[in-house]
């Protein structure tokens, strides 16, 4: 017995062809000029795809609840360390700081950047 | 415990989930956080070196396209085993889990192709920032397929004589989650740009 009984099995094949004509979409929509067009074909209908996986492959939706809980939580992890990363590579300066580029010193024989405090 | 006995951790289920699909799960939750942490570094420095596009731009977003397509297919099959394996049809189990495998080896077949035309542009893993999170993030990408392909035939190799049967589904599920690093590895590493 590999898995219960109370599994059912929707149709594969169908879901895979969903997942194909996303996979055209986010392809045709890469080819737009448009910003926001483009951010949705390539991250929007990622999103679309990897539910469409997890729900209908993995069977997340019907797995015992502390599953889903539990991949929940690691993704949290994820966005801690983003928003506690973020700030320092995203940004050149801060409240107390401001940040050269690495290679600056080298280049113009300056001393490397120190705390502004 | 007789010789034939399986062990202990092979049946119970003190949470309601065989053992062998609760550990999938937490490997899966494991490599969430390490694909997950890389990917979450790559996209705070790609927002802030826009210059990276121009780079970007250089990858073979059709090699991307088709691998997609092909891990999406393999996909189809893992679950189309896990399937037969539900139905305890051992053999076409099998089957499918080979053509999985088929899916894996043509996978890294376009990507060792791909790389080849990158590394002869000279685009190497020194060549600058994109290029270093695209080769770390391919390249362990790549070895998660190869290691699946690997674990799917010796299940496969049971699963043809009916034996242990519950690990077509183990390896299904990890497969699918290699499917899905990959789904948001095309967009940030072909489409954006």
């Amino acid at each position: 017995m590999t898995t219960e009984a109370h599994v059912q099995h929707p149709n594969y094949v169908k879901v895979w062809a969903i997942l194909v004509a996303l996979l055209v979409v986010s392809l045709v929509g890469s080819m737009s000029h448009i910003r926001v067009v483009l951010l949705i074909a390539a991250f929007g209908v990622a999103l679309v795809k990897a539910y469409l996986v997890a729900k209908n492959f993995m069977h997340v939706n019907v797995e015992k609840r502390w599953v889903p809980y539990l991949l929940i939580m690691c993704l949290l992890f994820i966005a801690i360390l983003f928003a506690g990363v973020a700030p320092d590579v995203m940004q050149r300066s801060g409240l107390n700081w401001n940040k050269n580029p690495a290679s600056q010193p080298a280049q113009t024989g300056a001393t490397p950047a120190v705390k502004n405090e | 415990m007789s010789a034939t006995a399986k062990p202990i951790a092979n049946t119970r289920s003190a949470t309601g989930i065989p053992t062998a699909r609760l550990i999938t799960w937490w490997v899966i939750a494991s490599e969430i956080v390490i694909f997950g942490g890389l990917l979450a570094s790559y996209v705070m420095h790609r927002i802030s070196h826009p210059e990276w596009a121009e780079s970007a731009s250089h990858t073979l977003t059709w090699a991307g396209a088709f691998n997609t397509f092909v891990l999406l297919t393999s996909s189809l099959c893992a679950v189309l085993a896990h399937q037969a394996a539900d139905a305890h049809n051992g053999p076409k189990a099998a089957k499918f889990l080979r053509l999985t495998s088929l899916g894996g080896l043509i996978f890294l077949c376009v990507k060792a192709y791909e790389w080849t035309i990158d590394i002869r542009e000279g685009f190497v893993l020194s060549s600058g920032g994109f290029w270093s999170f695209y080769y770390t993030l391919a390249g362990l990408h790549g070895l998660h397929v190869l290691a699946g392909m690997i674990i799917m035939l010796i299940v496969a190799a049971d699963a043809a004589k009916n034996r242990e049967l519950q690990r077509v589904e183990c390896i299904g599920l990890y497969w699918h989650f290699v499917d899905i690093v990959w789904i948001f590895l095309f967009p940030l590493l072909y489409i954006a740009r």
